[in-house]
């Protein structure tokens, strides 16, 4: 579980984040939304620790992130996985030693088990006879199942993904939120994602926060977006057509 | 104020460096990576370059020196000193500030642009540590480079004279060996040593501080480059001042 309270943060006079108060529980998907400047990257990149906030407290289950030392916060970063956007994955290591890093830096498990770790992972995200190969030389969408690898190798308790499924086809992106969700469940993860892409939110999504210019605008669950009165979310949701058919078969009951 | 601030941050750059050290034996590997990449590489090219450059500067004092009353064992004394004092350690020095300082910009910048770096921090590792740390050790082998790149001017020197037609063999080992002040070694030594630390921390500092995208990476190579030999040559006129005047 994470819990934010009344986060802030600010670069030179421009206000990104402006009070935000939340929770994200433990075993969910939790899916952070929001136009682009809306300050989802920067509340993501403050939950990771990447950024520090001027005001506000962070919870990782019981521990206040402000109040931990310098080596608590890297033991807290140990405990977390993160898929970035594009991957993010190391260009000079091909897909096992990428992989294989966080074990290789946190772990003291011998060359064996960490393969044996690899092989495990790389199987639960379905990628075969990659090991060898470099970033360069997979697809996007087997890029981002790499990350998903790395990011789930050491057993976090946290997941973090920016925008996982963003330039891929609607096939791999759906494989990607589906993968994402049963890891959750699997391991008993918080995960938190930021999207732009509506699919994942009716997909994946089991609790939606939706930032509007650096406030927390509205937070629910999928279905309560369908009978959401706020505006802006709605504006936003159901911005395409076929989302707006989604929202008339759904007060429907189809 | 811009330049104070950048002065600054690199300070700090430089102390976050050999804080929070990575895994021993993940370090090693990346030290050997290192020397592989910035110093083995470069052999060639340095070969290459001090081999001509010894030949073109003892042609240069030979055509030079018409009046019949020098001897020409100054043509080999010329040769030692220009190659010893300034081509092996100052002029290889701003050749790798091209080759080895764009690759350090470019592939840390690259890293920062794919959010490589942004990685390693959320998994609590000191990416300074590990990207900058190893680059500085391996830049420890430097001075070896610059010691071949010597006795390979040298080599072109006396081949380039004695083949050229200016001087005999014996000539040029006279001059080579004439006067010859031992201080000197240790001071080409030293300045190659200060030029391999800014070498190794002046394009990471460029690369790992860039923003922007693919076309900022090849700017901040360029930049990188410009500022890494300006910042060469006056420490090789403070230490020139510092220690033989």
């Amino acid at each position: 579980m994470i819990k934010v309270e009344n986060l802030h943060k600010s670069f030179g006079d421009t206000d990104v984040l402006k009070g935000i108060s939340t929770v994200f529980d433990k075993g969910k998907t939790n899916l952070i939304i929001g136009q682009s400047g809306s300050g989802k990257t920067v509340f993501l990149k403050n939950l990771v620790g990447l950024f520090e906030p001027e005001q506000g407290y962070i919870y990782y289950e019981d521990r206040r992130y402000q109040n931990l030392s310098a080596s608590e916060r890297r033991n807290l970063r140990k405990e977390m996985g993160m898929v970035f956007q594009g991957g993010a994955l190391f260009d000079s290591m091909n897909v096992e030693e990428n992989v294989k890093f966080p074990l290789r830096m946190f772990t003291k498990l011998n060359n064996a088990e960490m393969k044996n770790r690899v092989q495990e992972v790389l199987e639960r995200v379905n990628l075969k006879d990659v090991n060898t190969r470099f970033p360069a030389e997979i697809s996007g969408g087997m890029q981002k199942r790499v990350s998903i690898a790395r990011a789930i190798v050491n057993r976090p308790k946290f997941l973090f993904c920016d925008e996982p499924n963003s330039g891929l086809d609607p096939r791999t992106a759906t494989v990607i939120d589906n993968l994402i969700q049963e890891l959750t469940k699997e391991y008993d993860i918080t995960t938190v994602i930021n999207t732009h892409d509506m699919n994942s939110v009716f997909e994946i999504g089991e609790k939606i926060v939706y930032l509007q210019d650096g406030h927390l605008a509205w937070e629910g669950t999928k279905e309560e977006i369908h009978v959401s009165e706020n505006k802006d979310l709605t504006d936003f949701v159901y911005s395409s057509n076929l989302f707006r058919k989604v929202k008339v078969a759904y007060q429907k009951g189809l | 104020m811009n330049y104070i601030s950048s002065i600054g941050l690199y300070l700090i750059m430089i102390k976050d460096t050999f804080r929070r050290m990575t895994k021993r034996k993940v370090l090693w590997r990346l030290i050997f990576q290192e020397i592989n990449d910035l110093i083995l590489k470069s052999l060639g090219i340095v070969v290459f370059i001090s081999f001509f450059i010894g030949a073109v500067v003892t042609i240069q004092t030979a055509l030079n020196l018409t009046n019949p009353l020098i001897p020409k064992e100054l043509i080999g004394y010329a040769a030692r000193q220009s190659i010893l004092l300034e081509f092996a350690p100052t002029f290889v020095s701003v050749i790798m500030a091209g080759k080895v300082g764009s690759y350090i910009t470019s592939s840390i910048g690259t890293m920062r642009v794919t959010e490589q770096i942004d990685a390693l921090e959320v998994m609590g590792i000191n990416s300074l540590n590990y990207l900058v740390f190893p680059k500085i050790i391996a830049m420890l082998i430097y001075p070896f480079l610059i010691g071949i790149s010597m006795f390979v001017g040298i080599m072109g020197a006396y081949l380039a004279g004695v083949y050229g037609g200016f001087l005999d063999g014996a000539q040029f080992l006279k001059g080579l060996r004439d006067d010859f002040i031992p201080f000197h070694i240790f001071y080409a030594f030293f300045k190659t040593i200060v030029f391999a630390f800014l070498l190794a921390t002046i394009p990471a500092f460029h690369g790992y501080y860039m923003k922007g995208g693919a076309l900022e990476v090849g700017k901040a190579s360029t930049t990188s480059f410009v500022w890494t030999s300006v910042v060469i040559i006056i420490t090789n006129y403070i230490i020139t001042q510092l220690l033989l005047s």
